[in-house]
């Protein structure tokens, strides 16, 4: 049964916005055409904003009231590390060797729970319709639950990380890593937020992310774990700085490619 | 709806399949008689001929699929979202026969089935992702957001043969590279192919694409068939 508490409470700054843009090129009469388009355009951007926020915002409230996302997702990245820990025999010495692709692979696994967990709630309490039915743009729609992804993977590594730090003994909260780590989330909740909205469409959704997004996150992981190995041995900027512009790359293709493509995703 | 599709008229098909039949005769003959032994590998040099022009179909086929996947969504006319189908239906087969062809040639050249550098990885990556597709497809019940996603998922996904095109030069790698190898340490620049082996390579290349077009319009012209006799049956059978 949908939860009235957490339904309603999105309706308000999405409506909010609207009347500005609507209004927007009127209230500017006079000046040349090309003031007017400039200020059209701004308008209009913030009114994007204001969508995209009000829809992270919407994410935010839900995830405070309820909890549901990100403490599932820390204590299934606990989990994970526990189990790597008894499967590889993790000694404090050997850490180092693993540490980088331990973390990759733990924060895309629990980021995976909370991207099936975010976009089945919107599907499952039919949210996503009532999404789509406000005159925004769709793509408004996209970033705003990219965004809020984005947060709740945040701030699920922000407890995860100083958390490994201290149980492996193991320094990992270093500039350099803390770079890579969010232009790696960036992607990972970037094209993550795509395709969950496929597979929460698909039958056998839980199957269907990892199977579709796994693979498109193994270049991914590869770049990340040579990046995090690099900074994590201490090696000047210039030695894995390849890695990680290779990663914003990548991060920008899927963007792109998530930003055009959502439209027809959502499309009933 | 796929009527139109004067491209697959048996006619094209027969002209294309005899053209096919011709051209895999001469390429064989090219590749195992008129090409040169290798100087180090020796015979087993002569399997590049068909992992390179398998590994060039797949690329193609994939970038066939991105296309057409486009523009079905930018028309939503389903004869775009049949080619995409049958593109990476005949591409994954073709990769398949890469990933094979390369294990056997590795086996006396590396001595090793398999290893994991740059370029079989991403490979492998783009194998999983266009299988990926596929249970996309079986997954979705709605034809037309079957389709939809089917699209969306092809362009995503032609994000894995980008990486796999450039993997052997922007990361070091123990694959041979006739393009683009310039940057790789291990592979000591491009690796140019000797001229005794040009015309062996390209018309193999040539004969691959003609063999893709057959395999393509068949496909196509299978589907059409499909709908013909669902039409019927749906004429005829209901009470």
């Amino acid at each position: 049964m949908p939860d009235p508490q957490v339904n309603t409470g999105p309706a308000g700054p999405i409506i909010d916005a609207l009347p500005q843009a609507a209004e927007a090129p009127e209230t500017e009469a006079s000046g040349a055409v090309g003031q007017r388009l400039a200020e059209w355009a701004r308008y209009s951007l913030v009114a994007y904003i204001r969508a995209v926020a009000a829809v992270v915002w919407k994410d935010l409230v839900a995830e405070l009231r309820s909890k549901e996302l990100i403490t599932a997702m820390l204590i299934f990245a606990i989990l994970v590390i526990l189990s790597f820990n008894f499967a590889l025999e993790l000694r404090l010495d050997r850490v180092g060797l693993v540490a980088a692709g331990l973390v990759w692979v733990t924060i895309i696994f629990a980021g995976m729970l909370g991207l099936d967990r975010s976009l089945a709630m919107e599907k499952d309490r039919g949210c996503l319709d009532g999404l789509l039915l406000c005159p925004v743009d769709r793509s408004a729609i996209y970033f705003g639950k990219m965004i809020g992804n984005l947060l709740f993977i945040s701030v699920v590594e922000a407890i995860f990380l100083p958390l490994f730090s201290i149980l492996f003994n193991y320094p990992l909260l270093s500039p350099g890593i803390l770079l890579i780590i969010v232009v790696g989330t960036v992607g990972l909740a970037g094209i993550g937020t795509l395709i969950s909205t496929m597979a929460v469409h698909t039958r056998a959704r839980e199957v269907m992310l990892p199977v579709m997004l796994l693979p498109l996150l193994i270049p991914f992981i590869l770049a990340a774990v040579k990046a995090t190995r690099g900074a994590l041995d201490g090696l000047p900027w210039g030695e894995f700085q390849g890695w990680v512009q290779l990663m914003l790359a990548y991060d920008m293709i899927l963007l792109a490619v998530a930003y055009m493509t959502f439209d027809y995703v959502v499309e009933e | 709806m796929v009527e139109e599709m004067k491209l697959a008229s048996p006619r094209t098909l027969r002209i294309l399949g005899g053209l096919s039949a011709v051209m895999v005769v001469i390429a064989l003959v090219l590749v195992f008689l008129v090409a040169p032994q290798e100087r180090t590998m020796g015979e087993v040099q002569r399997i590049f001929y068909f992992h390179v022009g398998a590994a060039w179909i797949g690329a193609l086929a994939f970038l066939v699929a991105l296309v057409t996947g486009t523009l079905y969504l930018r028309s939503g006319k389903t004869q775009y979202d049949l080619i995409s189908l049958s593109s990476v239906e005949i591409g994954l087969v073709f990769i398949t026969m890469v990933l094979i062809t390369g294990s056997i040639w590795a086996r006396p050249a590396w001595n090793t089935w398999w290893v994991w550098t740059p370029r079989l990885t991403t490979a492998t990556i783009m194998w999983l992702v266009y299988l990926a597709y596929f249970m996309l497809r079986g997954a979705v019940e709605d034809p037309n957001r079957r389709r939809r996603y089917a699209a969306v998922y092809s362009i995503v996904g032609f994000a894995s043969v980008i990486l796999t095109f450039i993997s052997t030069s922007i990361l070091a790698d123990t694959h041979p590279a006739l393009f683009f190898g310039a940057n790789s340490p291990q592979t000591k620049g491009d690796a140019p192919l000797a001229p005794g082996m040009r015309p062996a390579f390209f018309f193999s290349l040539l004969t691959f694409t003609v063999l893709y077009i057959t395999f393509l319009l068949y496909r196509v012209r299978l589907e059409v068939l499909r709908e013909h006799v669902e039409a019927l049956k749906a004429r005829f059978l209901t009470p």
